[in-house]
């Protein structure tokens, strides 16, 4: 058994604490700790989801206790591609961190930030649903200290409206887990995936109302309208950086629901027949129209980001919905389109933001090196709205083409492509009033030219483009890594077999099946 | 006594619910940690109701009760009460910085943004 899978969460919960204790008056070790954290854990995650990419399953056992009873650490193709994903967003996000000076103005911020990778990496390892609970909360946990990462006064109420609202859905989900475990016994995802088959079609009220509980939670986390109401000044009003990291967390959301409902509850299964037909998908479709018609509405630049992410966690709820192999294969390339997508527009907006009076969309002067900032835009809008050439096109293509021989493929095809239009004529609008008219108004004589922005913090932004960039031209392949991902989420035998069968210690296996 | 623990997590949702829909910070985090008591005993009873057994292994007892149920409440309780102390810390800033304890957008935020 290799210990390799436990490094990402462990490694940045060891790095938090000594950033804390032991650094925590130089910045400049600060940063270098936590940079090399960072970078340590691509290395991890690459090596992890390398091992993973031929199909095989890494199970880590903690203390060697057997599942069920033990806690066990989980590596299938889509933890590992999540972990890498984060990994790589998180030093993206650093670079800029580091070039703004965002850590600077305030305490605490790397300490935080490896917590919260602490947390998500956790999130996407766990192979036990209470153990996933824990991670939410310790990514939460971190997310509300960096919400709030140098205070004010709209910074503190938006924070506290977010953290009230997660602290609901926490609850939630303990309801979930009470009513799972009075079910079936159990709250291990692969013993749960046995158990569930199990029940009889006649006492069935407990799992359903389980299996809705689980769902309205996990949507809460992925932002699905009606559930959506903590996101918009959430995001808007974190530091730009921060809200470019919390680009993941509704994926987090996203990556449970299609763990537990693949795994758990499979689309065949009889019990939870109609859960993401007749509940997900018209959710998901207002959460795509909803999302991108505030794209059109904002009245600031950070607002239309965010809900600009609504819109395409929508997007990728459609093609959860579908729950066949293509849907989520198209949804697992949209993830990752997404949170570069998001992220890149979020450190874009924290660029303007730099040397702009406000975010509002009016005519203001143009700001310190508006041309480079105007071309990240331009690029990341595009790929946001889902124009060709980026990867936001192929995306949606995907998911167009996997819905085309559903029931639904009349509903999706006009909400997607009328959201799109929507779409692209809001960032268009944004994009002008910001960049283009901006040269259009004599700027006032006591305005005082401000520095453009570190070198780093462009560097961190167009990194992200032009990672989208190569996301698209090796589309072919993370198609077709993707559609791997699904089959073998689709496939879940292997998965239940090594979690269940394999024994740890004091195990034996003449008692198997005796709980 | 089935009646009694579900009436109780009942009434303490409802009180919850009830206080969480207020609009000042105060009554929503009473609210909070009356949902997390709620929640609480909900997963204390998840593994069903049993009195006076011992939950690990004794000599000449045959009957136990879960233990663990008791264990997540345990995590739960830790977690829920570590998320309340930060809550009211922030909501105290919130309070001391604007003056007031309203957990709504305030009304004002775009003319701001606008002006």
């Amino acid at each position: 058994m290799s210990h390799w899978i436990i490094a990402p969460i462990v490694l940045p919960a060891m790095l938090a604490p000594f950033i804390v204790l032991a650094a925590r008056y130089h910045i400049g070790i600060q940063r270098v700790f936590s940079l090399v954290g960072v970078l340590a854990l691509i290395t991890i995650s690459a090596g992890l989801a390398w091992t993973a990419s031929d199909g095989t399953i890494i199970l880590y056992q903690l203390s060697d206790w057997a599942a069920p009873f033990g806690i066990v650490l989980v590596g299938d193709m889509l933890s590992t591609l999540m972990i890498l994903l984060t990994s790589l967003l998180a030093l993206f996000v650093m670079l800029y961190v580091i070039g703004s000076g965002w850590d600077e103005r305030g305490r605490h911020f790397h300490a935080l930030f490896q917590f919260q990778l602490m947390g998500i990496m956790g999130a996407f390892l766990t192979g036990d649903l209470f153990n996933l609970f824990v991670f939410f909360e310790v990514l939460l946990i971190a997310s509300y200290g960096l919400m709030i990462h140098a205070g004010g006064n709209v910074r503190l109420r938006a924070g506290v409206q977010y953290v009230l609202f997660n602290l609901l859905g926490s609850t939630l989900f303990l309801f979930a887990l009470g009513s799972i475990y009075a079910e079936t016994g159990t709250l291990n995802m692969a013993d749960l995936a046995l158990r569930a088959q199990m029940i009889s079609a006649d006492a069935t009220v407990g799992i359903r109302v389980a299996s809705v509980l689980l769902l309205l939670v996990f949507a809460i986390k992925a932002a699905v309208v009606p559930l959506h109401f903590w996101l918009p000044s959430s995001y808007a009003e974190a530091p730009g950086p921060v809200a470019a990291l919390f680009a993941i967390m509704t994926k987090v959301g996203a990556y449970a629901i299609i763990r537990v409902y693949t795994l758990i509850f499979p689309p065949n299964l009889e019990v939870t027949a109609g859960l993401h037909d007749v509940w997900l998908m018209p959710a998901a479709l207002i959460s795509l129209a909803l999302g991108m018609i505030g794209v059109l509405a904002a009245k600031s630049l950070d607002r239309l980001v965010a809900f600009a992410v609504i819109g395409s966690m929508g997007m990728v709820m459609v093609a959860i919905a579908l729950m066949t192999p293509e849907g989520i294969a198209a949804a697992l390339y949209y993830i990752v389109h997404s949170t570069l997508a998001g992220a890149a527009l979020f450190l874009i907006v924290d660029l303007v933001k730099s040397s702009r009076p406000s975010l509002a969309l009016t005519t203001m002067p143009p700001i310190a090196g508006a041309a480079l900032t105007a071309g990240l835009f331009f690029a990341a809008a595009i790929a946001m709205a889902g124009l060709p050439p980026l990867s936001g096109f192929i995306g949606k293509l995907l998911i167009l083409d996997a819905s085309f021989e559903t029931p639904f493929a009349v509903w999706i095809w006009a909400v997607v492509l009328g959201a799109s239009l929507i779409s692209v004529v809001g960032f268009a609008r944004a994009g002008s009033v910001v960049f283009w008219k901006a040269n259009s108004i004599a700027p006032p004589d006591d305005l005082e030219p401000q520095a453009p922005p570190h070198f780093l913090s462009y560097t961190a932004a167009g990194g992200l483009v032009v990672l989208m960039a190569a996301f698209t031209v090796f589309g072919g392949y993370a198609q077709a890594y993707m559609t791997a991902t699904s089959e073998q989420l689709f496939a879940p035998e292997p998965y239940i077999a090594i979690v269940v069968e394999t024994e740890g210690k004091l195990s034996d296996s003449t008692e198997e099946g005796d709980h | 006594m089935e009646v009694l623990v579900a009436s109780a997590v009942g009434v303490l949702t409802a009180t919850g619910l009830y206080l969480v829909l207020r609009l000042r910070t105060f009554p929503v985090i009473l609210g909070m940690s009356l949902l997390t008591y709620a929640v609480n005993v909900f997963l204390f009873a998840s593994g069903r109701l049993t009195i006076g057994a011992p939950p690990i292994l004794t000599d000449g007892v045959t009957t136990y009760t879960d233990p663990l149920p008791q264990a997540l409440v345990l995590t739960a309780i830790v977690i829920s009460f570590g998320m309340t102390a930060v809550v009211v810390m922030i909501a105290l800033g919130a309070y001391l910085g604007t003056n007031d304890d309203l957990v709504d957008d305030p009304v004002d935020t775009d003319k701001e943004d606008a002006a």
